[in-house]
């Protein structure tokens, strides 16, 4: 999802990254699938099983993407940080709204259980995304 | 990421000093919290007229700024010079880091209401299958917009904020916008197609 992530680096002295940015933006299309196929439901429940699947991956890619940003080195992480800290807060807003109207709704039991853990996803994923394709092109020292 | 430092040379490789400008603009942000309050209270008590003002405000602002920007401004900018882009983008871009998350929040948020209230949201509504449709569109426009261009308008800010932004990581970042204003495009105006439908049944 990220072109940073493209091999650029003769053109913009860019050292090579891991695919953090792509996975944790696979991550976000996944529970953007998820949340499509719920909304698409309601008021009904939606098939839990496919939702509960799309969940799962996009932990997953959640997971491996921050045991690959962990594992760089020489990283910008004074400014992944501002920027993660701030984009965070956002999402959080952003998320916290759709949650609302979800449990406005009447949204509950395992449906708002999985909404919850979409959002969360949703929340990290974008900042994560941000504060990374933000520090790596910034100078570690 | 409020921080102030100096942008926009009379070349990108030269470092120069300038008036400074916000990445996030702080001024900007009572505005927002006005407009997560409205949008709150309007679900929350479930407001008729403030969730059809939410999502129709927020809907066409949102279709209009992308369409406008992406066929009009985006193709003007691409004849400036490389300095003249970047005096434009380190005063525009800010502006829109605001601007669209809240208008895009506005939108969504009221959206699901408004349907659910209309009765589309029912699997017998004539409407429903327009629904999803319009939820697959937005699902599109919310990965470009989250996964890809808003990540390159924060780091073209922060790449801009150094003293020698480097033209071109900036140049490239800036391509993304160029690549995805076609689906962006595609997607608008299926919304305005899908909206316009469902507004006349």
């Amino acid at each position: 999802m990220s072109a940073a992530d493209a091999p650029h680096s003769v053109v913009t002295g860019d050292r090579p990254m891991p695919p953090v940015a792509w996975l944790s933006s696979l991550a976000l299309c996944l529970v953007i699938v998820g949340g499509i196929v719920l909304a698409s439901y309601a008021p009904r429940t939606a098939p839990l099983g496919l939702v509960t699947a799309l969940l799962c991956v996009a932990i997953a890619l959640m997971v491996t993407a921050a045991g690959m940003l962990v594992r760089i080195k020489e990283f910008a992480w004074a400014t992944f940080g501002v920027v993660f800290k701030w984009a965070l807060l956002a999402y959080v807003v952003v998320s916290g709204m759709i949650e609302f109207a979800f449990v406005h709704d009447h949204t509950r039991g395992s449906s708002l259980l999985l909404v919850s853990l979409m959002l969360t996803v949703f929340a990290l994923s974008v900042p994560t995304t941000i504060a990374f394709t933000t520090a790596r092109f910034v100078d570690p020292t | 990421m409020s921080e102030e430092t100096m942008v926009g040379a009379p070349t990108l490789s030269q470092p120069h000093a300038r008036e400074k400008i916000q990445i996030v603009p702080l001024a900007g942000l009572p505005v927002v919290a006005l407009a997560v309050i409205f949008v709150a209270l309007s679900i929350g008590l479930n407001l008729r007229w403030g969730l059809m003002f939410n999502h129709v405000v927020g809907g066409g602002l949102w279709t209009g700024i992308d369409l406008f920007v992406g066929f009009v401004i985006g193709p003007i900018l691409g004849k400036l010079s490389i300095p003249a882009r970047a005096e434009f983008a380190a005063r525009f871009m800010p502006k829109m880091v605001i601007i669209m998350p809240t208008v895009v929040m506005m939108t969504l948020a009221t959206g699901f209401q408004v349907a659910r209230q209309a009765g589309n949201l029912a699997a017998s509504s004539p409407n429903h299958a327009w629904l999803i449709v319009s939820f697959c569109v937005v699902g599109v426009m919310a990965a470009v917009a989250l996964g890809v261009l808003e990540p390159a308008n924060i780091a073209v800010l922060y790449e801009m904020n150094k003293p020698v932004p480097n033209g071109e990581r900036i140049g490239r970042l800036m391509k993304r916008f160029i690549y995805t204003a076609g689906i962006t495009g595609v997607m608008q105006i299926a919304t305005l197609i899908i909206m316009t439908r469902l507004g006349s049944r």
